[in-house]
């Protein structure tokens, strides 16, 4: 597998985490995932009432491949919080389960519901 | 050989897992996309070791992912992953 990603998607991907306080880098978008993790991730943001921004890596290949890259993540969904790396789908699951993740969002300054 | 004896083997030889549970998820994809006719490209691994005290989540994940990157190259689609010490398994 080739592993010379276009600078430029480098530079997407850190453009969008930078500029969008939640990214998930996902399946399909938010209202039709096309893969059950990535759609698990967005129940659990949805159900945290986390304003996220998504990005369809099946629309771009580019970016499927940059992203793997860049987080040295061979999976996708993968979660961004103000820039840093939370995790994939078992994660963020665990984190929820936990309670962890409300409390990831609001160190971090991210507003969620309730 | 297969898939999953081949994940067994790596991890057992890599982590000494005190649990090791390899569950072939195929069957609930089948006909989507990465899904393969013999099945064996969905899994949930459990594992149970020692190995991963003190770090956390994204690093015990990442180990596995490196021990498996062949794997996850070739014919697994999908890998999900529950990781524990032998005190957060007791825990639950």
């Amino acid at each position: 597998m080739s592993t010379t990603t276009n600078p430029t998607v480098i530079d997407r991907i850190k453009q969008d985490i930078a500029d969008n306080p939640v990214v998930l880098f996902m399946k399909g978008t938010p209202v039709f995932p096309q893969c059950g993790f990535s759609a698990a991730v967005v129940q659990i943001l949805t159900h945290l009432g986390v304003k996220f921004k998504g990005i369809d890596v099946l629309a771009d290949p580019e970016i499927r491949q940059g992203i793997k890259e860049f987080s040295s993540w061979p999976t996708i969904p993968q979660l961004y919080v103000k820039g840093e790396f939370v995790g994939g789908c078992d994660i963020v699951r665990e984190m929820f389960e936990a309670g962890e993740l409300g409390e990831v969002f609001k160190g971090k300054g991210v507003e969620i519901r309730g | 050989m297969r898939v999953a004896q081949r994940i067994r083997d790596k991890l057992t030889a890599a982590l000494q897992p005190l649990r090791l549970d390899i569950r072939d998820e195929s069957h609930r994809h089948a006909g989507h996309a990465g899904a393969r006719p013999e099945g064996e490209s969905h899994f949930h691994v459990e594992i149970v070791a020692a190995a991963f005290a003190g770090e956390s989540r994204i690093a015990r994940q990442r180990r596995i992912y490196a021990l498996l990157a062949e794997e996850l190259a070739g014919p697994v689609h999908a890998l999900g992953l529950t990781t524990l010490t032998p005190e957060e398994d007791s825990r639950n």
